[in-house]
C-alpha cells in the first residue's frame, strides 16, 4: 500500500473529508493534512492508530475567528513503520466548541486537551480531568482566542492584597 | 490537607465520635466542618479564596474512580515492578515536591502520594513559568519571531530557532544556500552537545555524583564560548533566522571547533571513567524509571528517551533537514528504557554529534550564509548607497516585514529532548496568525507518572532528571 493509499484509507467512507499533501522545507519528504467532520473525529483517529499511526505527537487548536466554523482542532500522528506523518484536523463552531476526547485512544492526549481547553476554550467531553493546566484556576477567559487581545489581561493574584 | 480534600464518599459516611450523653452521632464530615469553622470562620467575606478547599486543577482525582482516571495517573499501561498496595488508603500521605525543589530544574511541582517510601501516584503540576509566548508570537513579525522562540527551550535555543525558521521557509517555499545549511547543522549539533553536557552534569548531581556537576559545566563552557563568539550571546542567540543565519562564522572558527572537539571528547572520557563503573551510580540508575516502547508511543515520547527504550527513531535520519543526510552518523539506542540507558544513549549521542561536527568542518561549502531572496533577507548595507531597489527592499523589510503566503505548515527537528515541532497558521501578511509548539518536555512531563508510579521516593529524583524537562519549554 503506498503512502497516499494509506492516508486515503483513514477517511474511506467519511463524508466531507479533505486530504492535502505538503512538502517539508529543505527536505524531499512530505506529510498529509486530513480534514474530517467532528462527528468522525474519534473514528478517524482510532482508525489511524490501528493502521500504524500509533505514535501520538501533538494536539493543537487554532482560532480562525472570522471564518465560519471558528475553531480548528488538529492531532499530529506518526507512523514509524511507514515513516509518514498525518495531521488530522476538524472544525467546530463558536457556539458549540466541543470535540469528543481522544484520551481513550491516546493516553498522551490528556495534557494537550487540557492545554487546548485552557488557552482556547475547546471542551472535550469524556476527558478524565478537564481543568486548566497552564493558567490559574480562577483565570478569566481563554487567552489564545482572537477576541482576547494582548494588554487586556486583568491584574491577577489580587487575593493577598485585600484589606482585612 | 490531604484528608480534607481527598474525602471520598465511603470515608465521610463512617460514623464516629459517638456522644454518650445526647446519643447523637456526628459524621466525619460534621467534625471537619466544626474544626473548619473554628479556624477559618468569618473569613468568607474578607477573603473569598481562604475557605476554598477545592484544589481545582491541582487536585488528585479519587483513586480508581473510573478507568479514565488511570490515564491521569499514568496507570493506563502497566509494567510496574513493585507490588500493588496492601495498605489502607488512609495511611498514605500526599507531599508536594517543588515548585522550588532543586532537582526539578525549574518550577515543576509534583504531587506525590506516598505509602511509606513507595510512590503510589504522581501528578505533575505545571504552569508556573507560563508567559504566553504563543500569544506573543502573534504580535511579532516573522523577522522578530526567532527572538521570541529562542527563549522557549533555553538549553536548546538554536533548535527552537531552526524549527521556527524551517516552518517559515516551508510556508515561503524557499530553500537556503548550502553554506547556511552547513552552519545550521554545525550550530545545532554543538547545541545538542552543550545541552547533553548540562544534562550529564545535573543528572550526576541529582543522584549524588556532585563532582559531575562541575565537570559537565566546565566542558559546556567551551561550547558556550564558541556560541558567544559566533552569535554574540551565550544563550537566546537569535542566530538562525528565516532565510539562513544572521552572520557568517567568525574568523578562525575552524581552530575553535577543533579545540572544542578535543576538549569535549577528553571530557566525555573522563565522565565515563568517573561514572561507568561506579557502583552507586549503577545502583541508582539501572532498572529505575522504566518506560516501554508502547508507553513512549502513547505519550509522545521521542528523542533520547524513546531511543533508550529501543525505538530507533531519529528525525535526522527519517526526515533529514538541512542536508544532514550527507553526513555519516549512527543512532544509538538502548534496550531497557531505564535511567542508565538514557545516560548511555546521551553519552553516545554527544560523540555522534561531534562526528557530524568534524565532517562539517571538513566539508564546509563556500558561498552565501543566507538566501539572496530580497523579499526575505535585507540587502548588504553597502548596496543601499548604490541601488534604489536595494533601498526599497530594505525599507519594506524593516517596516512591513516578510510577507508569508496563507497556509498551515508543520515542521519538526530532532532537538536534544526529542521531536521539537513548530506549527504556524498564516493568513498572509507579516505576522503569524497562530503559532503552536510541540514541545518535547511537555510530553516528557506528562509521562512522569508512568516512570515514577510504584517506585521508591529516591528514584523519583533520578527518573525526573533522566527525563530532562526544561520548564521554559513545558510552559512556554
Amino acid at each position: 500500500m503506498s503512502d497516499n493509499e494509506l492516508v486515503a484509507s483513514l477517511v474511506a467512507g467519511v463524508e466531507g473529508a479533505t486530504i492535502e499533501e505538503k512538502r517539508y522545507a529543505s527536505s524531499a519528504t512530505t506529510y498529509h493534512m486530513v480534514g474530517v467532520p467532528v462527528d468522525a473525529w474519534v473514528d478517524v483517529v482510532t482508525r489511524a492508530r490501528d493502521v500504524g499511526f500509533d505514535t501520538f505527537i501533538d494536539l493543537y487548536a487554532v482560532d480562525h475567528f472570522s471564518q465560519a466554523p471558528r475553531f480548528e482542532v488538529g492531532i499530529n500522528l506518526l507512523s514509524m513503520e511507514a515513516n509518514r506523518r498525518v495531521l488530522v484536523t476538524t472544525r467546530v463552531p463558536y457556539d458549540n466548541p466541543t470535540v469528543p476526547t481522544v484520551t481513550n485512544v491516546f493516553a498522551g492526549a490528556n495534557f494537550y486537551e487540557r492545554e487546548a481547553y485552557d488557552l482556547l476554550g475547546i471542551v472535550f467531553p469524556g476527558h478524565p480531568d478537564l481543568t486548566r493546566i497552564l493558567l490559574p484556576d480562577d483565570w478569566d477567559g481563554h487567552p489564545l482566542r482572537k477576541d482576547n487581545p494582548v494588554g487586556s489581561v486583568p491584574v491577577q493574584f489580587k487575593a493577598g492584597s485585600v484589606d482585612l | 490537607m490531604s484528608d480534607i480534600t481527598d474525602s471520598t464518599g465511603e470515608v465521610t459516611n463512617d460514623v464516629i465520635g459517638d456522644d454518650a450523653q445526647s446519643g447523637e452521632t456526628r459524621s466525619v464530615e460534621q467534625l471537619r466542618r466544626e474544626v473548619h469553622e473554628v479556624w477559618v470562620s468569618g473569613t468568607e467575606e474578607r477573603m473569598p479564596f481562604a475557605t476554598a478547599t477545592d484544589e481545582g486543577a491541582q487536585e488528585m482525582l479519587p483513586e480508581l474512580q473510573d478507568p479514565a482516571a488511570s490515564i491521569q495517573q499514568g496507570l493506563a499501561i502497566e509494567d510496574d515492578y513493585l507490588s500493588k498496595p496492601t495498605v489502607d488508603p488512609d495511611e498514605r500521605q500526599i507531599i508536594n515536591m517543588g515548585p522550588q525543589h532543586p532537582s526539578t530544574h525549574g518550577v515543576l511541582r509534583l504531587h506525590l502520594e506516598l505509602e511509606g517510601e513507595t510512590v503510589r501516584r504522581v501528578k505533575p503540576i505545571i504552569g508556573y513559568l507560563h508567559t504566553g509566548m504563543e500569544k506573543t508570537a502573534e504580535t511579532l513579525t516573522y523577522a522578530q519571531g526567532s527572538t521570541n522562540v529562542t527563549r522557549m527551550d533555553y538549553l536548546a535555543p538554536l533548535h527552537n530557532e531552526l524549527a521556527y525558521s524551517l516552518t517559515v521557509e516551508q510556508l515561503l517555499g524557499i530553500d537556503v544556500p548550502a553554506r547556511a545549511n552547513a552552519i545550521r547543522v554545525l550550530m545545532t549539533e554543538l547545541n545538542r552537545v552543550s545541552s547533553h553536557l548540562l544534562w550529564v552534569a545535573t543528572q550526576g548531581m541529582d543522584i549524588g555524583a556532585l563532582s559531575m556537576m562541575i565537570y559537565g559545566w566546565r566542558e559546556r563552557e567551551v561550547c558556550l564560548d564558541f556560541f558567544e563568539k559566533t552569535t554574540g550571546l551565550r544563550m537566546n542567540h537569535n542566530y538562525i533566522r528565516p532565510g539562513g543565519v544572521a552572520a557568517d562564522l567568525p574568523d578562525g572558527w575552524e581552530a575553535d571547533v577543533v579545540n572544542l572537539i578535543s576538549v569535549v571528547r577528553a571530557g566525555l572520557d573522563e565522565y565515563e571513567e568517573l561514572l561507568n563503573e561506579n557502583p552507586i551510580f549503577l545502583d541508582r540508575t539501572m532498572g529505575v524509571g522504566v518506560m516501554t516502547p508502547a508507553e513512549c508511543k502513547q505519550f509522545g515520547i521521542t528523542g533520547p528517551l524513546a531511543r533508550a527504550s529501543g525505538i530507533a527513531w531519529d528525525l535526522r535520519k527519517t526526515n533529514p533537514y538541512c542536508g544532514i543526510d550527507q553526513y555519516d552518523f549512527d543512532v544509538p539506542t538502548g534496550l531497557h528504557g531505564d535511567v542508565h540507558d538514557r545516560y548511555t544513549v546521551r553519552m553516545q549521542e554527544m560523540r555522534e554529534s561531534l562526528r557530524i561536527v568534524e565532517q562539517v568542518l571538513e566539508s564546509m561549502p563556500l558561498g552565501d550564509y543566507r538566501t539572496e531572496d530580497r523579499k526575505v533577507t535585507p540587502p548588504p548595507r553597502k548596496r543601499l548607497d548604490e541601488s534604489m531597489e536595494a533601498l526599497i527592499h530594505h525599507f519594506k523589510l524593516f517596516t512591513e516585514g516578510i510577507k508569508v503566503p496563507p497556509g498551515t505548515a508543520y515542521q519538526s527537528v530532532e532537538g536534544p529532548r526529542g521531536e521539537l515541532g513548530c506549527l504556524i497558521v498564516s493568513k498572509g501578511g507579516a505576522k503569524p496568525w497562530r503559532m503552536h509548539w510541540r514541545a518535547p518536555s511537555f510530553a516528557a512531563v506528562q509521562a512522569l507518572p508512568v516512570m515514577m508510579t510504584d517506585s521508591l521516593m529516591a528514584d523519583v529524583v533520578a527518573a525526573l532528571a533522566s527525563a530532562d524537562p526544561v520548564l521554559g519549554d513545558v510552559d512556554r
